[in-house]
């Protein structure tokens, strides 16, 4: 028996592989999707030749890496806070908890008119999304530190600052990256989403133009390409996560 | 004979004020006792008469609330004295560091030299038998191993009182016998004064100079009892025939009093 990282591959090769066939025997049509073969042609030509690809990509990963650094920095911010005061913490669990039931697209418009069409409301947009995973991880994290760290720290005579840095924030690592994790994938799928809906440049804004015109080529390239960078970004952080989880947990 | 005195606890006692509907709880004392420089201390008693409340109050980890306690003629009052070093019964090692970092981490936030950190670590993971593991991390190591690095770190600071609160609750009976040699030998060689909190009564006879036997809630003395051993025992000592009368006479004085606190008539 092979490890499942090589099964993994052998579905996704077979997935492909028949999507490949279906598409090349006329069982699916051209007009509905085309061979992945020739994704990854459209892709290669769109990165090559298309006037706008650079300047929406740039646009689309600046937007990402805000929102993505604004969901993480404010969500550990205002989970400490949160943490450190109990009442607004009963107050806000319940928001917390049913946060992701709620389809926070529907405030995009509203962002809209409040930021403009442009990169301020998809960076609110990303960041909305990924900021409440950030927060409830970190108080998990602070939660889950064993409380005989302080005691630890008491008998070894050490600040609160220092206590802080040299064993509350290694002791919450894991947990806070579980959130971390969490919070790149929400803000990239916010972004990407937001502009899809309503903006003036980027590539979700591209994949809604090439819907619109029936332009199979550079839709399936789009969507070929934003599959790949969240499976690269999301293979990286998995990786560096169980590398945390091991060295913390390893039995 | 004073000067012998180094932890001296005069009528303490600790009262948790009322919280959420509960009304107050009488944890503990009021309790006197002396600890002789030197000495090893043992303290049994039932489940929940206050023994960890006492390590605590020793340690300046919580304060009384009537009464004093003094280390080496000092008053201990909401911070940890120097010189004194705390082995938990949880693991508190830490598991992003290595068993060598764990054990100099006191020692590095005290600003020590790196030269005396590398002699001091070095000879506290050999003495406790870590030296094949100083890379290893806590995880890939077993629970009395973990507890071993923790007695390192205390261990380095060089803490003329060590309080230990039931540090081998976690561990089975072999490896908390052979713990309980490490413990005597650390003991012989550091000349340090060490305070045992326990709830097992041959481990408290085993290492002890002297046994403390605490009633039920409210914890208090019922008796302090000498053991006599010689300063060289390790845990052979369980087949002499005065441990069994010693452990016995122990089981005696605490067994009315965990009657009482398991609510059994």
């Amino acid at each position: 028996m092979r490890n499942p990282a090589f099964w993994r591959l052998m579905i996704l090769v077979g997935g492909v592989l028949t999507i490949e066939v279906l598409c090349r025997s006329g069982v699916v049509s051209s007009y509905s999707m085309i061979p992945p073969s020739q994704m990854v042609v459209a892709l290669v030509d769109m990165i090559r030749h298309a006037d706008w690809f650079w300047s929406d990509a740039r646009y689309t990963f600046q937007n990402i890496a805000v929102a993505i650094l604004l969901s993480i920095v404010l969500g550990f911010v205002i989970g400490l806070i949160i943490h450190a005061l109990p009442r607004l913490r009963r107050v806000l669990n319940p928001v917390l908890l049913s946060y992701y039931s709620v389809p926070t697209f529907v405030f995009y418009p509203l962002l809209v008119v409040i930021f403009g069409i442009g990169p301020s409301s998809l960076i609110v947009m990303g960041a909305m999304f990924g900021i409440v995973a950030m927060i409830s991880s970190t108080l998990t994290a602070i939660d889950r530190i064993p409380r005989v760290y302080g005691k630890v720290a008491r008998v070894g005579r050490m600040s609160g600052w220092q206590t802080a840095i040299r064993i509350k924030l290694p002791a919450a690592t894991p947990r806070l990256f579980t959130g971390l994790t969490l919070a790149v994938a929400y803000s990239v799928t916010g972004v990407i989403a937001g502009e899809f809906i309503i903006a003036t440049a980027g590539l979700g804004r591209q994949l809604t133009l090439s819907y619109n015109e029936f332009d199979s080529a550079t839709m399936y390239g789009l969507i070929l390409l934003i599959l790949i960078f969240a499976a690269v970004i999301n293979r990286f952080l998995q990786s560096w996560e169980a590398r945390i989880y091991r060295r913390w947990y390893r039995k | 004979m004073t000067n012998d005195i180094q932890v001296a606890l005069s009528e303490v006692t600790r009262v948790y004020p009322a919280h959420s509907g509960h009304g107050e709880v009488h944890a503990l004392g009021p309790v006197d006792l002396n600890l002789r420089r030197g000495e090893f201390v043992g303290i049994v008693g039932p489940s929940g008469c206050g023994k960890s409340t006492l390590l605590e109050i020793v340690a300046g980890l919580a304060n009384p609330t009537t009464g004093s306690v003094t280390f080496e003629g000092v008053r201990v009052r909401n911070q940890v004295p120097d010189g004194v070093g705390v082995v938990f019964q949880e693991d508190a090692s830490f598991p992003w560091l290595t068993v060598r970092d764990n054990v100099a981490f006191g020692l590095r936030r005290a600003g020590v030299n790196e030269a005396e950190i590398n002699r001091r670590v070095d000879h506290a993971i050999a003495f406790m038998g870590l030296g094949a593991f100083r890379r290893a991390y806590p995880s890939q190591l077993s629970g009395g191993m973990r507890q071993r690095v923790c007695i390192a770190r205390t261990l380095v600071m060089r803490p003329r009182l060590i309080l230990l609160d039931e540090p081998f609750g976690a561990l089975d009976q072999q490896t908390r016998l052979l713990m309980g040699e490490e413990l005597l030998r650390l003991w012989r060689e550091t000349s340090a004064t060490v305070m045992l909190i326990t709830h097992a009564l041959d481990e408290a006879a085993m290492l002890s100079d002297r046994v403390a036997v605490m009633s039920s809630r409210p914890g208090r003395f019922i008796d302090i009892l000498d053991t006599n051993w010689p300063r060289d025992r390790d845990s052979r000592i369980v087949a002499d025939p005065r441990f069994g009368q010693f452990t016995s006479k122990l089981w005696e004085l605490i067994r009315e009093e965990s009657k009482k606190a398991m609510g059994i008539q």
